[in-house]
């Protein structure tokens, strides 16, 4: 059970306290009062502006819901829209559960640190909403659920929690996405995400992040997998934004409990990236994979991973590439740590611009240089994620096709 | 037509070829010999346009155009195109999206790809991998979707096994239309007659000449073309007594 008293106590305690790493952000710049919306029905969904809906499409959300198990929509602070269509799946707002559910106890907080730094904290004391979604013991998501956090309000900090449950042997996949409205230009995007999956339970995340210029963003992530369990984290950010900085942790605890992070980043100017993932692998037979690729067309890029092994017979590997393609800086910082004989962890980076070489066979074929280096852009982004359920698949490589036009 | 003129190229400062003068007509197929390190790769890789072999004197001419300083892709469209020796590796790009990429209007890679017994290669990624043999076949498929007039072949059959060898050579017969058998209505001498592709082949073993057959042979020793011949009797010379007997009694130097 949780004590939501002696939670805000922790929380305050920190209000102030700066990260670890990442530029610091002055929140008291931003207005984190709520901002009401109201709610729609299925039927209002699909009669949201056009361009609208474009936006939310390019964060994996589908307004038309087709081919989706479920859907939570938050604009700002409100749950516009909530509901799970698949049984066996539950799609819950955060502050609903902790009002109506006692279970909820065993998960909020319970693996992000409420007193980490002043992001959690604010998540805490200024709490607006996020999404609980649950699969129970034994069900499978045919269609992925869709959450989408849309920020609409100019100067607005959004605080949002979610929390991610994989009952024993459940399969349960999720697109989530965070996305600005066309007018909004500057905001706060403070989100805690707590991952729990099962013994035998198979959890896939991909989130598309399609933010604003002068967003800044502050994701505290902590997933825990029991035997036998996968997760698979999926990232894609090709969109500018001022700041996004996040280490979101992993830590397998059960025997054979799987975890791979993928994640795909496009750093224009302005931009700034401090991200990266961590692994522990705490028991025989794991197994851990963190593959980044990133591409600097002006921004800043630090692309982070750290695998730590603590017991013998586990399995890890860490490959993070960059392109440099119009200045810009991408700093590579894979760590391995071996805590006993007996593990077997590696890992490649590389930071480079596109081979002449390349290029120039791609134009021995018939493509112009333009052609040609697209081609080679589209297919270093292109990275095979094994296990990802087919829409999901087609939402990345959408996400890639449009990259083209920003990346150019 | 394509006639190259007094060429001398250099690379990074240093010259790399000289003197070169070749014409290779309509349904013409030259066999390019010469010894390790003598520029037969450089002379592929200028003709084809690749910047740093740059052109510092002479001139090359293809279908009436002057190519001397057009760049590849130029090239490739006017309809020149070669079969790499150690192409580079294109992460992320599927062997089949290349295929249609090399025949830029609607393809069936899947038939092309079985004629060259590649089909379990199309969705991995170009050259990614792939053995010596594997990578010929794959440059072969491409030419085949990319169908130029004037096909550049680096070492065709090196690293190929002997099963593939024959299978390399038919198609290379096949895309320089030296595979035509006569019927009733059309004499070999007219097959011959009609034919336009153009090959200049690089080879050290000869080994493809039992498959294509060719028109003239050219050694190219030093950086510099030293003699036409007929390729059989270049490789008879060049077998039994060295490439550098073979300079010396074909161009009578002492």
């Amino acid at each position: 059970m949780y004590n939501r008293d002696e939670l805000r106590e922790r929380a305050i305690l920190v209000k102030d306290k700066k990260a670890a790493i990442g530029p610091d952000i002055n929140l008291e710049e931003f207005d984190a009062a709520s901002v009401s919306h109201p709610y729609l029905a299925d039927e209002d969904m699909c009669q949201l502006p056009e361009q609208e809906q474009q936006r939310l499409i390019m964060a994996g959300l589908d307004v038309t819901q087709k081919d989706r198990g479920g859907t939570y929509f938050q604009k700002d602070t409100s749950v516009i829209h909530c509901h799970s269509q698949q049984e066996g799946i539950e799609v819950i707002p955060i502050q609903k559960a902790l009002e109506a559910y006692d279970w909820i106890g065993d998960y909020y907080w319970k693996l992000v640190a409420v007193d980490a730094d002043k992001y959690t904290s604010a998540a805490e004391l200024g709490l607006h909403d996020g999404y609980v979604i649950r699969a129970l013991p034994g069900s499978k998501s045919i269609y992925p659920i869709q959450a989408c956090l849309y920020l609409d309000k100019d100067g607005l900090q959004q605080n949002v929690h979610n929390i991610i449950i994989a009952e024993e042997n459940s399969e349960l996949h999720i697109i989530t996405g965070c996305s600005t409205s066309s007018h909004m230009k500057k905001g706060v995007h403070v989100g805690i995400s707590e991952f729990f999956v099962k013994k035998n339970a198979k959890l896939t995340f991909t989130m598309i992040h399609n933010w604003a210029e002068e967003m800044l963003v502050r994701p505290r992530s902590v997933a825990r997998v029991e035997e036998g369990g996968l997760f698979l984290n999926n990232y894609i950010c090709m969109k500018p934004v001022r700041s996004l900085q996040m280490y979101p942790t992993t830590h397998l605890v059960g025997k054979d409990a799987v975890a791979r992070f993928y994640s795909i980043i496009v750093g224009s100017p302005g931009s700034e990236f401090d991200l990266g993932g961590r692994i522990y692998l705490k028991e025989k037979g794991n197994r851990a994979e963190i593959i980044a690729r990133t591409i600097s067309n002006g921004g800043n890029i630090i692309a982070r991973g750290h695998l730590i092994g603590e017991v013998p017979e586990i399995k890890a590997h860490l490959e993070c590439r960059g392109l440099l393609l119009n200045g810009g800086m991408i700093h590579a910082i894979p760590e391995l740590e071996g805590r006993v004989d007996g593990v077997e962890m590696s890992h490649e980076a590389a930071v480079g611009k596109i081979a002449q070489e390349e290029i120039a066979y791609l134009m021995s074929r018939g493509l112009s240089e333009d052609e040609a280096t697209a081609t080679i852009v589209r297919g270093f982004l292109s990275v095979d994620i094994p296990g990802l359920p087919a829409p999901l698949k087609a939402e990345i490589d959408r996400a890639i096709e449009e990259s083209d036009k920003d990346v150019m | 037509m394509l006639s190259i003129e007094d060429l001398q190229v250099e690379i990074a400062g240093k010259v790399i070829l000289q003197h070169i003068d070749l014409e290779i007509q309509p349904g013409e197929t030259h066999i390019l010999f010469g010894p390790n390190g003598s520029g037969k790769t450089s002379l592929l890789m200028t003709i084809m346009g690749y910047p740093q072999y740059k052109v510092v004197a002479g001139k090359m001419r293809f279908k009436g155009q002057d190519i001397t300083h057009m760049p590849i892709n130029e090239r490739a469209e006017l309809g020149i195109g070669m079969s790499y020796q150690r192409p580079p590796t294109i992460n992320g790009l599927k062997t089949r999206q290349m295929v249609k990429l090399c025949a830029k209007q609607e393809v069936d890679e899947h038939e092309l790809a079985r004629r060259v017994n590649f089909e379990t290669f199309l969705d991995r990624d170009v050259n990614a991998g792939f053995s010596g043999g594997e990578i010929k076949r794959s440059e072969l498929l491409q030419l085949m979707a990319q169908n130029p007039d004037l096909m550049l072949f680096d070492e065709p059959e090196s690293g190929v096994d002997l099963e593939n060898i024959a299978l390399v050579g038919h198609t290379i017969a096949e895309l320089l239309q030296k595979d035509g058998m006569p019927t009733e209505s059309k004499s070999r001498m007219k097959i011959k007659l009609e034919r336009t592709k153009m090959g200049l082949i690089i080879t050290h073993t000869g080994y493809i000449l039992d498959y294509v057959s060719a028109d003239k042979g050219q050694v190219l020793y030093d950086g510099m073309l030293s003699c036409v011949s007929n390729p059989g009797e270049i490789l008879k010379c060049v077998g039994e007594s060295g490439y550098e007997e073979c300079v010396r009694c074909i161009t009578g130097m002492s």
